[in-house]
Order: structure tokens, then sequence, then C-alpha cells
């Protein structure tokens, strides 16, 4: 990957934050991770845009005015607490949560749309299995649907690392694992986008590492990847951090202008301060570092 | 709708099947364990010419309507169905398959029990033998479409079991089988058109008898079939709450 034949991409891309004044000192740094890794041309505009949307469920507000970019060819964390709207925020993106306002366009087209489906690869929270059929014939099954080629499936358990789990039934399993034939699943029709919410649950750290790494090699193939995750350790390894608490949305940045408008080196405290800041009945100031 | 994606649904919903040799063993076996003690309850051997007939094709309905009901709803708590929803698969893709797929079993519980009933257990019956296992899998299939479409209204698997009871019961006191249906209270009577199982054992008793006039009710169970399909597929949202 090479930062200066991607930067004219950064360009196309960075109307997505509104530029500090402040911080100049971290902006090349900045540019270079916010960079979309993938160097051979994506489509212009966003992998996904949501523009001020609302979800209510039972009388109560879970999604508040939530409005976002996902550039192409990038890997965006969405973080935050249990509980705070991520998997419904997922939802809405994959087209299966009804919204009560505001619109969500992914590659250009409104969410849930039918011609949306074979492009975009989605893992739900738990994971989506028959407990009663072996890793082989869940596999089977979902890339005989997709029209894949049936050696997708080898390639797919290798990428996940469940060659030796293959004829095994989902239902004995372990969570990972169990986890890791989900995200095998989604891997299969190579779609350009990638929706993970929380697939590195329950995941040993080594295999998590794995599993991040591929994430950023699909990425710099041109997959725009949005991951959720509410373990930060996870945030320093996206190009985006879209940070969420309580239906709504604290902050869209790169883990280095995170660093720099907070003042905080480690991700969590960052993200505290955010949080803190966010509580502050007068939202007056527009940055949040003092 | 696509072929490819209806055949690996059946062909997934079989291997499913296939791996719990438990329920397997039960939709195959349970029918005919019921017509034998239906056979030797009534020892005389006339009762149950006249019952074992509708009943080898009642018992079918029954069990592929739980069978039905239970799979589905796994197919919606488990998360399955969401990610099929996001996928390039039509609603009625899956379904079909699921028809399909228990249609195939439907075709070898019928064969079990209908040559245990006609062979082992000396059913007679004045119709052709063949209408009446061709009806006993219409009848199956009709259960399955009715388990399909009422798993939509439970969330939990102790509600679905109690859709038994609570949906096919009061079917099965109603079509005629224990008392002719002008026999009934009128209202009940009135209601009891209005009911599948009603001309599910229309259908059945008539061959049983070897009257004619089957062709009515058989057509009414295959259009409920359908209907039940039909509504099925439109409980499979796409998006939800």
């Amino acid at each position: 990957m090479s930062h200066l034949h991607a930067l004219p991409g950064y360009l196309t891309f960075g109307g997505l934050r509104p530029a500090p004044s402040a911080d100049g000192t971290v902006v090349s740094g900045t540019a270079a991770t916010a960079t979309p890794r993938a160097s051979s041309g994506p489509e212009p505009g966003h992998a996904v845009e949501v523009t001020r949307l609302y979800v209510r469920r039972g009388g109560q507000t879970v999604l508040r005015e939530v409005s976002l970019q996902i550039p192409r060819g990038s890997v965006t964390g969405l973080l935050g607490p249990s509980g705070c709207g991520k998997s419904t925020l997922i939802r809405s993106i994959m087209g299966v949560q009804r919204i009560s306002g505001g619109s969500v366009t992914v590659l250009g087209r409104p969410a849930g749309s039918p011609d949306l489906r074979p492009r975009v690869g989605y893992v739900t929270q738990a994971p989506a299995l028959y407990d009663d059929l072996t890793v082989d014939e869940n596999l089977g099954y979902f890339a005989r649907l997709l029209g894949t080629p049936a050696d997708r499936v080898d390639e797919v358990l290798e990428t996940v690392d469940l060659d030796h789990a293959r004829w095994r039934l989902a239902r004995n399993l372990s969570g990972g694992q169990r986890a890791r034939v989900s995200l095998a699943t989604a891997l299969l029709g190579e779609p350009e986008l990638l929706v993970l919410d929380e697939p590195t649950v329950g995941l040993d750290p080594v295999l998590r590492r794995r599993l991040w790494g591929t994430f950023e090699e699909l990425a710099a193939r041109g997959t725009t990847l949005l991951v959720s995750s509410h373990v930060m350790d996870e945030a320093a390894r996206c190009d985006e951090l879209l940070l969420m608490r309580e239906g709504t949305l604290l902050a869209t940045e790169t883990p280095q202008r995170l660093r720099a408008r907070t003042g905080e080196q480690d991700l969590e405290e960052a993200f505290l301060r955010l949080a803190l800041h966010a509580e502050r009945p007068a939202r007056t100031a527009t940055g949040v570092a003092s | 709708m696509s072929a490819r994606a209806t055949a690996a649904t059946a062909g997934r919903v079989v291997r499913q099947l296939r791996h719990d040799h438990r329920t397997l063993a039960l939709l195959l076996v349970v029918p005919c364990v019921l017509l034998t003690l239906i056979r030797f309850v009534f020892e005389d051997g006339s009762t149950f010419d006249r019952i074992g007939g509708p009943l080898l094709g009642i018992f079918p309905l029954l069990s592929m309507f739980l069978v039905t009901s239970i799979a589905m709803l796994r197919e919606r708590t488990t998360g399955t169905l969401e990610r099929l929803l996001t996928m390039p698969v039509g609603r009625l893709d899956i379904l079909l398959g699921y028809a399909a797929a228990f249609a195939a079993f439907a075709v070898v519980q019928v064969a079990l029990v209908g040559g245990l009933s006609f062979g082992l257990l000396g059913l007679d019956v004045e119709g052709p033998r063949w209408a009446m296992l061709l009806l006993a899998v219409a009848n199956a299939v009709l259960g399955m479409a009715l388990g399909l479409f009422v798993s939509a209204f439970a969330r939990t698997e102790f509600q679905a079991v109690q859709f038994l009871p609570a949906f096919l019961l009061p079917q099965f006191l109603l079509c005629g089988l224990l008392t002719a249906r002008d026999a009934m209270a009128p209202v009940l009577e009135a209601v009891s058109w209005a009911l599948p199982m009603t001309w599910a054992y229309d259908a059945l008793d008539r061959v049983s008898r070897g009257a004619d006039g089957v062709a009515g009710p058989a057509l009414v169970v295959v259009g409920g079939t359908v209907l039940a399909l039909g509504a099925g597929a439109a409980t499979l949202r796409r998006t939800t709450a």
C-alpha cells in the first residue's frame, strides 16, 4: 500500500470530518491512517452514508439523530458500551431494522435494496448457524445460495483457521469457533461491504490479532469493513472510529485524532473523556481537549 | 424466485434432519404406532376400516405441523433467518425449500404408515389405495404449510408446541371424524366449513367409503396449502422493530 499513491483518495474522502483548527501537528499522521487502503480505484463516494437516523422501539429512542459516513476501502470501528445502540445501527445499515426517521444509503443505494444483497456481507452478533449441521454443511449451504464456487469454502475456512473443525457439528463447537464459522459465512461471497457485529467476542488474543490482520488485508483489496466492538484495544487498528453512547454518535475520528483531541494516549481514556464531555449540560465547545 | 436457492434450502433441511436421528425416527415411527394402537383399540376391525383411512392422512398432518413449526421458529430465533433475508434469497425460495424437503419426508412417512396399515393391520378401503396415499402426502404438506405459517406467532418453543392443541385439536374435533358434522351444533358445523382439516378429512373419508366427489375437497386441501405458504411468506419480514 502506498500512501502517496492513495493520497488523492484521501482528499476525496477527507470531507468526512470537520477540519480541525488547533491540532495541526497531527494532520499528517491522520492523513496517513485515514487513507483508504485500496490503491486501485475504489468507486467514488462513501460506502455508507447515514443521515439523521432515528430509531424508536417500544416508546424509547434507541438511535437519536445519527449521521455518519464510511469511506470505501477502510476499516471503521463502531465502538461503545454494551446497549448503546451499536447493533441497532448495524441492523439499520443492513436494512433489517425498521427506522423512524432519516436515511441510510449503502453503496449508493437505499439500505436493504434487493440489489445490495449480493454485495454486502453481514455477521450478526450471535453466530447465525445451523447447530445440527456440520461446519462444512453450513458453509456449503450459504455458498450455494450465493452461487460461489465450492473452493471458496476451503479458502474462508483457512482464513478463520477452522480447517480442522470442518466436519464437526456446529452445536459441538466452542463459542469462539462458532463466531468464526459465522464470520467465514460472511466472507464467502467476497462482498464489497462487510458489516461485522462484534466478531471477535470470546476469541483468544492470538486469533483476534490474526482476524484484524485479515480485516486489514480485505480493506487493502478494496473491501469496506464496519466492525463493532466494545473492546477499546481493537480501536487502534481501525482507520476510522465511530464512538457511540446512549444512542448518539459522540465522535467520528481516526485513532490519532482522537488521541490528539482529547490529549489521552490511551483510547479508552480518550473515549471516557468524550463521554464525560457529552454529559455536560452546556455543549458549547466544539473541541474536547481543554 | 430461484430454483438454485430453493434446492439448496431443501437440501439443507434434509441434512439437518438427517443429523437428528431421534426426530427423524419419531417423525416416521409415531404415525405407525398410533395407527397400530387404533387398530387394536377397536378389536372388531370394522371401526378401523371406517376411521383408519382418514387417520392415515391426519396423523402425518399433525406430526409435520409440529416439526415444521418448531423448525421455522428456530430459524427465526437463532438469527439464521435474519442472515438469509440479507442474502440474495427470496422469501418464497426459503419456504418452498422447506416444503420440498418436508414433502420428501412425508412421502417416506406415508409409505411406511400406508404399508403397515394396508399390510399388517389389514386396513380395508373401498376406494383406490393410491388415492389414499396421495391424499395422505397432500395432508402432510398441508400440515407443514400451516406449521410454517403459525411459527410466526410463537416467540418460544413452549408457545409453538401449544399451537398443536390450540390450533389443530379443535379442527380434529370438528372435522367430522368423531361425529358427523351435521349432528353438531349448527354454529360448529358452520365453523367447520372454514377449517382446513374438515376438507382433508372429507376427501380421505370419501376415498375410504368409495364415494364420489373427492376432487373438490382435495382441491381445497391443495389450495389451503398454497394459501398457508403465501401467508407464511408474508410473515417473513425483512425489516423488524
